[in-house]
């Protein structure tokens, strides 16, 4: 942290700097943005230049020792690897980029960001302030682009705001309900020299409160209610583990016996094995999961927002259950599904409530009523999905083979489609932060930046990108930023030569007119090698399990493509406009 | 069943809020009626007026959506019972139409109308009142060579309401006292959720 020394024999105010140099007052804009993401504890940036941060980037070049940048090859590739590296380490991500396509290619990681409540600031340069409106070179309006894909944002002109302004953005981006904020800067700004009196992180904005107090009343009603079911049911998201509150989540279900469910984004807040982990809700979750959804007594929804994948028809949804919403957000408490108690508040002050004033308590025939559903499934599904003996290779049999290599402690990043639904459903997670996905935008070519992203946030922990072949393609150009970083992620392409899930419902639904997924791919085992990448491609039962142990075992990054049958869908499947409970099995 | 909201949102004063806030009825393909903005009786803070024809839950919806925006500190929805509000509206008329016709004047002082400007060639009025008393204004002057029409958004203050300052000091304080913080389910039902 910077202090301020005012010495006596000069009235010149010192500022005593990061760099433990005594320099003068005066600072850039661009060197206080610098100093304010190394005050906020950033150790990562990803970006790219261009003209309109080049003062920025300028400056970073003193700055290399305390701050790693990584250069991407997109900017939608840098603002992925933000998210990537804010989800697996709990951290806010931050991107760099420069004025207008620079910007505007930020666009949909900001979409995703603020979708998935991802904690993000990005920073932005700008044209000179008195070019703005002016359709200068690289000049766009960054600002009302991405208004409605940000949780704040905001424009600098004026160098002498910005230690102010980027400490309101750390703390908005990180508190309450997090999301991305970005930040634009003009050029200008970036120069100017102001005089600089120290960095004081933001915890207080008038307007603004992250949090509320929890009354008691809720709490004490919403125990009352889980003390009297016969069937709770708990449904958890990744509320969970963005309140970092998935010690006191594990010690309110254990005490209360319930059974929890999670949705995509809140898996990996409770481990797998855990015996009442009753698996996933949702269009491709379990079977007991959501047909016992509509047959609970009391549904306790954690730091999940009903999200339509997850609901189904919504008029059919939980309709004989009382419903108890945890949430930090308000505006998500009563959106789409009517709480009957609902708890305004963040879970990791009130699961501790809760599990206080609950009894403790078992509901055993409950639980194997949810295993009884777990059964079918696997008779009907999952059976043949992980363990198949003859045909083509499955995705669920690969992420099966991957689980007992990694013993689930990898962090799985999954990209958007038919395998990233597999993945779910079938990855193994002793962790929590291990499973980064994009939830609720579905961006297609997440996964390959996003993995980079994850693995600067957790470089002592094992990141397995898991892509289909349509995804990667979409920012495979990334492959170059893994090349000059060295880093080490394993790339697992399973390639079913189509766009899977778009023919799955094209089959289903569309009597098999197979209309524009038949997409071609190059060697993307050549590819990675052009990039300096090792890789295999392996299309027999046989050899799966090795090629995965080469993957795992190679030191440094590696790419595996593994061929997979081109028809396969994944089941269950709640069809869109059907009940949770109409599931169907095949 | 829609009926006519009148939403009240108290704002810092920040560049783009506006936008922030109109887009959110915006991507919910909601019209916005009427629309004020202006600086409310506490200082550096604003006060938007927005009258929208939705139904209740759509409304509510909005309004935590507008809260949750950073800059925003508040925003109530009420009905027009709740309410005591006031458009004003000018009207343009040829002079001589109203010099000659005795009955202009006469209807004019039953519409609490007030001359702000009278010339040789037109005569502007003004007149303050609810949406149907404007207008019925112009059906009358209409016959008499109306040249003109403005009107401004509805302003509207809520009945129930005992001002902002003792709000801001709640807003301000780091740590609010518990008594200090409503709670949408505990105090008032559906009323709006507040901090």
């Amino acid at each position: 942290m910077s202090t301020i020394v005012k010495e006596s024999n000069q009235k010149d105010i010192v500022v005593q700097l990061t760099t433990d140099i005594a320099v003068t007052k005066e600072l850039s804009g661009s060197q206080a943005v610098l100093e304010a993401c190394i005050a906020e504890g950033v150790d990562t940036i990803f970006g790219y230049p261009g003209g309109a941060i080049m003062p920025i980037y300028d400056a970073l070049y003193d700055y290399n020792d305390r701050l790693k940048h990584v250069l991407v090859r997109h900017e939608q590739g840098g603002i992925h690897a933000g998210q990537g590296y804010a989800r697996s380490s709990g951290k806010v991500g931050v991107v760099f980029a420069t004025s207008g396509p620079g910007a505007t290619n930020l666009v949909t990681g900001l979409a995703d960001a603020m979708i998935d409540s991802t904690p993000l600031v990005c920073i932005t340069g700008q044209v000179f302030a008195h070019l703005l409106g002016t359709d200068a070179f690289q000049e766009t309006d960054v600002i009302n682009i991405t208004t409605p894909v940000t949780k704040w944002n905001y424009q600098i002109t004026d160098a002498t705001e910005i230690p102010h302004i980027l400490s309101k953005a750390f703390y908005i981006a990180g508190s309450g309900r997090p999301g991305p904020v970005l930040i634009d800067i003009s050029k200008n700004a970036q120069i100017q020299k102001f005089n600089y009196e120290g960095y004081t992180k933001c915890n207080h904005i008038r307007s603004y409160r992250p949090k509320p107090i929890v009354r008691k009343e809720y709490i004490e009603a919403a125990a009352q209610l889980i003390n009297e079911a016969k069937k709770p049911f708990v449904i958890f998201g990744q509320g969970v583990i963005l309140g970092r509150a998935e010690k006191e989540f594990k010690a309110f279900i254990e005490k209360g016996g319930l059974p929890a469910a999670w949705t995509i984004l809140g898996l990996s807040a409770l481990p797998t094995d855990h015996p009442q982990n009753v698996g996933m809700l949702g269009m491709h979750g379990n079977y007991g999961p959501n047909v016992l959804t509509n047959e609970c007594d009391v549904l306790i929804a954690v730091g999940m927002r009903f999200d339509d994948r997850v609901t189904g028809r919504l008029d059919k949804y939980a309709k004989q259950a009382k419903i108890i919403h945890l949430d930090i957000d308000p505006a998500e408490i009563n959106k789409n599904v009517t709480a009957t108690i609902p708890v305004w508040g963040d879970c990791k002050e009130t699961l501790p409530m809760l599990t206080q004033l609950i009894q403790e308590k078992q509901h055993k025939e409950w639980l194997a009523l949810f295993n009884q559903y777990t059964k079918d499934e696997h008779d009907a599904v999952i059976n043949a999905e992980l363990h198949p003996t003859k045909g083509e290779l499955t995705m669920g049999e690969v992420i099966h083979l991957l689980n007992e290599l990694t013993g689930g402690n990898a962090i799985v990043v999954t990209d958007v489609g038919q395998h990233q639904m597999v993945a779910c459903r079938y990855a193994k997670f002793n962790e929590t932060k291990s499973n980064i996905t994009s939830g609720g935008l579905g961006t297609m070519g997440f996964a390959l930046p996003a993995a980079i992203g994850a693995k600067f946030g957790a470089l002592d922990r094992t990141v397995v990108a898991v892509i289909g072949d349509g995804g990667f393609q979409m920012t495979l150009q990334e492959l170059g930023t893994i090349m000059q970083t060295g880093l080490n992620v394993k790339i697992l392409i399973l390639n079913n030569r189509f766009l899977g899930m778009v023919r799955q419902w094209q089959e289903l639904f569309n009597d098999r007119r197979y209309s524009f997924v038949d997409i071609q791919s190059p060697d993307f085992v050549q590819l990675a090698k052009a990039y300096g990448i090792d890789g295999a491609s392996v299309d027999d039962r046989k050899l799966l399990k090795n090629a995965l142990q080469t993957m795992l075992d190679h030191d440094g990054s590696y790419l595996l493509e593994v061929m997979v049958g081109k028809e396969n869908n994944v089941f269950p499947m709640v069809p869109q406009g059907c009940s949770v409970s109409e599931i169907r099995l095949k | 069943m829609k009926k006519e909201y009148t939403i009240t949102v108290y704002t810092e004063n920040q560049v783009g809020l506006l936008n922030r806030i109109a887009i959110i009825f915006s991507r919910r393909k909601i019209n916005i009626d009427s629309l004020n903005v202006s600086p409310s009786e506490v200082e550096s803070i604003h006060r938007f007026t927005i009258v929208i024809n939705e139904t209740v839950e759509v409304v509510r919806k909005l309004c935590l959506q507008i809260e949750k925006q950073v800059e925003v500190l508040k925003a109530y929805y009420n009905t027009n019972d709740e309410i005591i509000w006031q458009e004003m509206a000018l009207y343009k008329v040829p002079t001589d139409a109203v010099a000659e016709k005795l009955q202009v004047e006469r209807l004019l002082r039953e519409y609490g109308a007030r001359a702000v400007v009278i010339r040789k060639d037109y005569t502007i009025f003004e007149t303050t009142g609810h949406r149907e008393e404007t207008d019925r204004l112009i059906q009358f002057l209409e016959p008499y060579g109306l040249i003109e029409f403005v009107r401004t958004a509805r302003i509207a203050i809520i009945k129930a309401s005992s001002g902002f300052h003792e709000k801001i000091r709640e807003f301000e304080a780091v740590e609010p006292a518990e008594e200090l913080i409503e709670n949408e389910f505990l105090d008032k039902g559906q009323a709006v959720f507040t901090m």
